[in-house]
């Protein structure tokens, strides 16, 4: 984990924070350099409200460097109630029953470390809305 | 202690994980006799959670309620002692997650249990000189304890978050504050050292118990109130006997205490213990009523607090969570499941 990476992500992995198209509206995230609709290259920072529901899931046993210690976790991607899809982990729930359509909100976890003595990476992972447990 | 302008409580949120672990399980792989009498379970922080996650979660919760511009609080002031980082704020994560960066006072707190309350009593200043229209405080934590110890069958984890501001706009206002300290060595962790030590007994009644009621005096002496004007108290709660016992001996009867008292569902959540009591009582609390709070921090001291509850917080409580739904909210583990959670297994 590069630290100057994860700062630079740290709007988009702390408060969702992506971007909107000035000319068209289009929403982004994470937040890019070009609209994908319009072309265009002028934004607002959008903060989109974190929840959603499930599209599809899957569970990981065999996990990317950084990530192991987490295994078995339900990777998952999710749309948000504004459209966009994410790839994201699905927290606070026992993997086998995540499922397609299932309410989730943003929360903020902790992603990986460089070991005791490295960096720590905080971002988003969602979990089941707290309304529905 | 009074400030100059009139400060209250304009939001406030908890957080506690969602893991459990039954203190019998504890006492089946220790096979202590130590165990605390009756059921007993605590929180456990998830395998991505730290004081830190919950600190924001709790954050955002008082923020959901509060309903106020991030960018108008001055300051986020945390209190734990189980930081993520030994040297980095654990407050800047907060601050930047719900947005409050970068006008804003961040910092860490550090008082054992207690400097979730002495945040509280600092952003009363803040924002009671008119330095700022509003400030946060806090605290959380994830309690440690070494394995077999007998603090470990109820270190638990959670947290809450209050935002201050001018009474005019506050749940609760703050009718006064006292403190009382002293240089009592009754339980401390060691520079470097993964878990704290305590002093058995000694933690009692040189510590707990004196500081507790020599702040709570005060305060009723300043205040002129006397248990019976109040109609919730709470208190830090390391366990379920101490805050009935020092309730008792104070003068406050056991109903206005009992329904505030955690621990036996998530355990003692160190700097997070009285405050998620407070939440708790003003998650029920109606408009006029006194509520007592009186951490303790081992080192030693305690704060004392009187609020009075105004006519706005049923219309500003419906925009939070209760603390309710995460006492609900539990998944039972068993020890092995609580080792690798809190990283008691060391693989490398």
């Amino acid at each position: 984990m590069q630290i100057a990476k994860s700062w630079r992500r740290q709007p988009s992995n702390l408060r969702l924070e992506g971007t909107r198209c000035t000319a068209c509206g289009h929403l982004a995230f994470p937040a890019t350099i070009r609209c994908r609709q319009c072309g265009q290259a002028e934004f607002d920072v959008y903060q989109f409200t974190g929840f959603g529901e499930v599209v599809v899931s899957s569970i990981v046993y065999e996990a990317p460097r950084d990530f192991g210690e987490h295994v078995p976790y339900c990777a998952a991607v999710v749309r948000l109630e504004e459209g966009i899809s994410i790839a994201t982990m699905i927290t606070d729930v026992d993997p086998e029953d995540v499922s397609p359509g299932m309410p989730v909100e943003m929360v903020t976890r902790r992603i990986a470390a460089q070991g005791d003595k490295g960096p720590i990476l905080y971002a988003y992972k969602f979990a089941p809305l707290l309304e529905n447990q | 202690m009074k400030p100059n302008l009139a400060v209250g409580i304009v939001g406030y949120g908890g957080y506690v994980p969602r893991y459990r672990i039954d203190a019998a399980e504890v006492n089946r792989v220790w096979k202590d006799s130590a165990m605390p009498s009756g059921r007993s379970f605590k929180a456990v922080p998830g395998p991505d959670e730290d004081t830190a996650t919950i600190a924001i979660q709790a954050a955002r919760n008082a923020m959901r309620m509060a309903q106020v511009s991030p960018a108008k609080l001055r300051a986020i002031w945390f209190g734990t002692e189980s930081k993520p980082y030994a040297v980095k704020p654990t407050s800047t994560i907060v601050a930047d997650a719900i947005g409050a960066l970068p006008h804003a006072n961040a910092a860490d707190w550090e008082f054992a249990c207690k400097p979730g309350t002495e945040a509280m009593q600092a952003a009363t200043a803040m924002v009671g000189s008119g330095m700022a229209p509003y400030a946060m405080c806090g605290g959380a934590d994830t309690a440690q304890a070494r394995p077999g110890d007998i603090l470990e069958y109820n270190t638990g984890a959670g947290g809450a978050a209050f935002i201050l501001g001018v009474a005019e706009e506050s749940l609760a206002v703050l009718e006064a504050s006292t403190s009382y300290v002293t240089n009592t060595p009754d339980f401390f962790r060691r520079e470097g050292q993964p878990y704290p030590s305590h002093g058995q007994r000694f933690t009692g009644k040189p510590a707990y118990f004196h500081h507790i009621q020599a702040a709570v005096k005060e305060l009723l002496n300043e205040t002129g109130a006397s248990p019976d004007d109040f109609r919730y108290a709470v208190f830090h709660q390391p366990n379920y006997q101490f805050p009935l016992k020092v309730a008792n001996r104070l003068g406050f009867p056991k109903e206005k205490v009992v329904p505030f008292i955690l621990t036996s569902q998530i355990g003692n959540t160190y700097s997070g213990a009285a405050l998620l009591g407070l939440a708790k009582a003003l998650d029920q609390a109606e408009p006029g009523d006194k509520i007592l709070l009186a951490s303790y921090g081992s080192g030693a001291g305690s704060d004392a607090f009187c609020f009075t509850v105004t006519d706005k917080i049923k219309e500003i409580r419906e925009r939070g969570v209760p603390i309710d739904k995460y006492l609900k909210r539990t998944k039972l583990i068993d020890y092995a499941v609580y080792a690798r959670y809190r990283g008691k297994l060391r693989l490398h």
